[in-house]
């Protein structure tokens, strides 16, 4: 079935599609690399969790074709289907940090977003005077506040803390981090409402709505998404955040972060128990990631592109 | 205090009577005067000179919430619809300047004085002691150092997230996979990611990142035994966590450039290479230096890792200036000496941020385009 064939790629062209070949494997070959590198710790922690001393040493990598996963790692912090049903007093440390830092990042993300959407509202439409102060320069005061390094605030707040004896309690946590994260706030909403047009509030001023009214029922649900955007953001540094909570909390108000940190030195080779517990710090955010990678994209391309 | 110039106009004929401006004047002012006065009692007391029954400065605290609530309300009272208007920026900028303002002066404070909280005599003023002793103190100042060092890494993160976002933007399969697989380290806790690779995948003997610089023919890898090697793997790290970072805004400010731009070039007969070098870098030179201005902020706040994995070591090589203070703070109690160190570190930021920003603005805003 020999075929006679008519058109035939000359050599200038197939060297051109040798070298876009070649151009695919390179870019294609980067990607992977780049994937490995961010995906294959948390696949090791992960997988960690499961695994026996034996499996570390030998350094078995896959389960169920190199090792049995076991629960021992997971069993640690009393979380397991054998211990579920049980008392558990490691389970109830644990779901206390984890409360404790849940309750931590989402208050304080939330505090944020309700003080730093209105403040954004107010720079984006009003001119404000206070003194010298221009909206410039008030903008300025705000997100100069992200300069700020933790670390000057800390050992003030913690002797201030203790006089208004607000150590170790969530309400100093809370404080404290939506201070930090309402730059960030500011900043993404201040760009989220100068791009919605001022003629959809002045129509609402027209119709007999006051401009608190307006803002509430036209401006914020025009802005949801960028207020999504800026309290997944907030809530990924929140609940992170570890050297406030190392500082200014001891017993009562510890968070998750903490709590891995203060394990780390103890546990040795015992890399279940710690894989469990970091897996279960990081987990949450984890999918918060893959399911609303879209807003968080949004958040930080805020302050670029324009 | 809402005036000319607003971008959303509203027409408002407020009356205000003259008895309505008298109510708001007392509400300022008498709110005021109760927080003045809670301070002073409870600062009288505190010294001893009348008997109080206290055990914390809350009181204090109810005040100063008070006083806000009653100046937001008076701007409704004495201004009407314009002090609605105030009342939207009014709450930030009190919390600001009750978080900031207040416990920088009292930070200032703290400074000149030697307070160590483990010792039983309280706080006494000293002076320039402080500033004497930092002048004096080796590993301060190698702490600097090093935050040269790990800032200067930025350069190469930049190019790294740069080589990626172009990558990303470019016309390939599976790029939602991608960018969420390459966003997935920014989610990740430092402390977490401290275990995860300083503690466990790094570990000489077991970890998976040892077993592999054997493979590559590193007979004994250590990661944290040699000061230069440290340095480079704490770096390293904190890269992994945060590059997603600049490759998110590179990529959306790639994005936004015009594609008909890159076309022309191309037309035009430049190379992949020119092409890059003469119309996509420059156009991108505003978000690379946001970016990386971020980027700078963020590093200088460098600590949860370095404090988890080396504590500073070995010998101060890894150490940033916040984990010098935290070790300061927490080994020794020094209150006093590490405030001190802290703003120190805050003047040398701002002035460092400023001289940055005023030099990118000479520099991308020529005199010689203004005339």
């Amino acid at each position: 079935m020999a075929e006679l064939q008519i058109f035939h790629d000359s050599d200038v062209d197939l060297r051109h599609r040798a070298k876009h070949f070649t151009g695919r494997v390179v870019i294609y070959g980067g990607l992977l690399v780049w994937t490995v590198i961010c995906l294959f710790p948390i696949y090791w922690t992960l997988t960690t969790s499961f695994k026996l001393a034996p499996n570390v040493m030998q350094g078995h990598l896959v389960p169920f074709l190199d090792f049995t996963p076991k629960w021992k790692g997971w069993e640690s912090i009393g979380l397991s289907p054998r211990l579920i049903g049980q008392e558990s007093t490691v389970r109830e440390e644990f779901l206390k940090r984890f409360t404790n830092s849940t309750i931590a990042a989402c208050a304080s993300s939330i505090l944020a977003l309700i003080l730093g959407s209105m403040a954004a509202y107010g720079l984006s439409r009003f001119q404000y005077r206070f003194g010298f102060m221009r909206n410039s320069d008030i903008s300025f005061f705000f997100l100069s506040q992200l300069i700020l390094p933790p670390v000057v605030l800390a050992l003030p707040f913690l002797v201030l803390y203790k006089q208004l004896d607000l150590l170790d309690t969530r309400i100093g946590l809370i404080l404290l981090y939506t201070l930090t994260v309402l730059p960030i706030v500011i900043w993404i909403m201040r760009d989220q409402f100068q791009a919605i047009p001022v003629e959809l509030e002045e129509a609402a001023l027209v119709d007999g709505l006051s401009i608190w009214g307006a803002f509430i029922a036209i401006v914020l649900p025009i802005a949801l998404p960028g207020m999504v955007a800026a309290f997944i953001l907030s809530l990924v540094l929140t609940w992170n955040e570890y050297f406030f909570a190392a500082l200014l909390t001891s017993t009562d108000a510890k968070t998750l972060p903490v709590m891995v940190a203060s394990q780390t030195g103890s546990q040795g080779i015992n890399w279940w128990a710690m894989a469990a517990l970091s897996a279960s710090a990081i987990l949450p955010l984890i999918v918060i990631g893959i399911l609303l990678e879209r807003f968080i994209i949004k958040g930080m391309a805020a302050g670029a592109g324009r | 205090m809402a005036g000319h110039g607003d971008l959303l106009h509203v027409v408002t004929a407020d009356e205000i009577s003259e008895r309505r401006r008298t109510f708001g004047r007392l509400l300022v002012w008498g709110s005021l005067g109760l927080m003045v006065m809670t301070f002073a009692a409870l600062g009288l007391a505190q010294s001893g000179v009348i008997e109080l029954d206290f055990k914390d400065w809350r009181p204090a605290l109810y005040a100063y919430l008070f006083w806000a609530t009653c100046l937001g309300i008076a701007q409704v009272v004495l201004h009407g619809e314009q002090g609605k208007r105030s009342l939207f920026i009014l709450p930030a900028t009190l919390f600001v300047v009750a978080m900031v303002i207040f416990p920088l002066i009292f930070a200032l404070g703290i400074a000149f004085s030697n307070w160590n909280l483990s010792s039983l005599e309280g706080r006494s003023f000293n002076g320039f002691d402080n500033l004497r002793q930092m002048w004096g103190d080796p590993f301060y100042w190698n702490a600097l150092k090093n935050m040269l060092y790990y800032t200067a890494a930025i350069l190469v993160e930049y190019a790294i997230a740069f080589g990626l976002a172009l990558i990303l933007a470019s016309n390939i399969r599976g790029r939602r996979f991608f960018r969420v697989a390459f966003l997935l380290p920014l989610m990740l806790s430092p402390v977490a990611v401290s275990w995860m690779i300083g503690k466990s995948m790094m570990e000489t003997r077991f970890g998976p990142i040892a077993r592999f610089a054997r493979w590559l023919g590193w007979d004994r890898p250590s990661f944290f035994g040699d000061p230069e090697i440290a340095r480079a793997t704490i770096m390293m790290m904190d890269a992994w966590t945060y590059i997603p970072f600049m490759l998110i805004m590179i990529l959306a400010g790639l994005q936004a450039i015009p594609r008909e731009i890159q076309e022309a070039s191309r037309v035009d007969g430049a190379s992949a290479w020119r092409g890059f070098w003469e119309v996509t870098f420059p156009l991108m030179l505003p978000v690379s230096i946001t970016a990386i201005l971020i980027r700078v902020i963020f590093k200088l706040k460098l600590a949860d890792i370095i404090i988890n994995v080396t504590s500073g070591g070995p010998g101060g090589a890894t150490d940033s200036v916040t984990s010098f203070i935290f070790r300061e703070y927490r080994d020794r109690s020094n209150v006093g000496y590490g405030t001190l160190l802290a703003i120190v570190y805050l003047v040398l930021i701002v002035v460092a941020i400023t001289a940055f920003m005023k030099l990118v603005n000479r520099w991308m805003n020529p005199k010689y385009l203004h005339g």
